[in-house]
């Protein structure tokens, strides 16, 4: 991974109640890059991550909607935001429930402008 | 699910789940000699054998690279086409090593294979019943048994 890459990873994890952030394959779903604490399932996020905007994406360009720009879904014990970089890479953040959803999505949507 | 069918019954319940996890369209469950135990979505016997013995022998191949580099037989392998993808795992059980081949297809991602993979390595795991003590394969018993198989995998 590179220094790059990772640095920009470990910026998203600064947001307090971010337990992790990965950059995923789209099409694949497999982790490219991630900073994360112990315990977060990388891989299990940029799979069903990756499902997950694939899914969206259809619906919303099937509603003459667009593309996705971001993903966010609330649980009662944590939350997701997805963010697409390019066609081929997905960044996801993971966090408590309560965290600053405004704050990661706007990091997340800042970081991957860096990484286009 | 219509199209799954194995030679040990046990089998059947995490490849259901599994292939409904995971979006496969096909898969083999398998001895690394390629003595099948159980497969969905394959139509004929032909096809079934012949996926079955490639399978074996690219994971006997890349376990003797893998040798030669001094580590442990890899745990997947991994090949991406246009429309298809296939992962082979390799894996132990109650029941001696075994591999998984599973063909995928664009609705569904080699990530979201390896994560399920996961979960049915465990499930069969549980599910398996305790080993009986085999006799030894004879001459005589090897035709009724290889048919029982096959009536299993393809019988109506």
């Amino acid at each position: 991974m590179s220094a790059h890459v990772r640095r920009a990873l470990e910026e998203i994890t600064r947001i307090r109640g971010v337990r992790g952030a990965v950059l995923a394959d789209r099409t694949e779903g497999i982790v490219v890059a991630e900073s994360a604490m112990l315990g977060v399932r990388r891989e299990a996020i940029a799979a069903l991550g990756a499902s997950l905007v694939r899914r969206c994406g259809v619906l919303l360009e099937g509603g003459g909607l667009g593309v996705p720009r971001h993903v966010l879904l609330q649980g009662r014990e944590g939350t997701l935001v997805a963010v697409p970089v390019t066609d081929e890479l997905l960044l996801l953040a993971v966090g408590d429930a309560a965290v600053n959803v405004g704050l990661v999505r706007a990091e997340l949507q800042r970081v991957a402008r860096e990484l286009r | 699910m219509r199209n799954t069918r194995a030679v040990e019954a046990w089998t059947i319940g995490p490849l259901e789940h599994f292939v409904g996890q995971a979006g496969a369209r096909l898969v083999l469950i398998m001895t690394p000699a390629g003595q099948v135990m159980a497969q969905y979505g394959f139509a004929r016997a032909v096809d079934v054998m012949t996926a079955a013995a490639l399978g074996a022998g690219i994971v006997a191949s890349s376990s003797e690279i893998a040798s030669m580099l001094g580590q442990p037989p890899f745990a997947a392998l991994g090949h991406r086409g246009t429309h298809h993808g296939i992962v082979l795992s390799s894996f132990d059980s109650p029941r001696g090593r075994l591999l998984v081949l599973v063909v995928y297809g664009v609705e569904t991602s080699l990530g979201l294979v390896q994560l399920f993979l996961g979960t049915l390595v465990d499930d069969l795991a549980a599910a398996c019943p305790v080993p009986e003590s085999r006799g030894p394969v004879l001459a005589v018993n090897f035709e009724n048994e290889l048919n029982r198989s096959l009536d299993a995998l393809f019988g109506q």
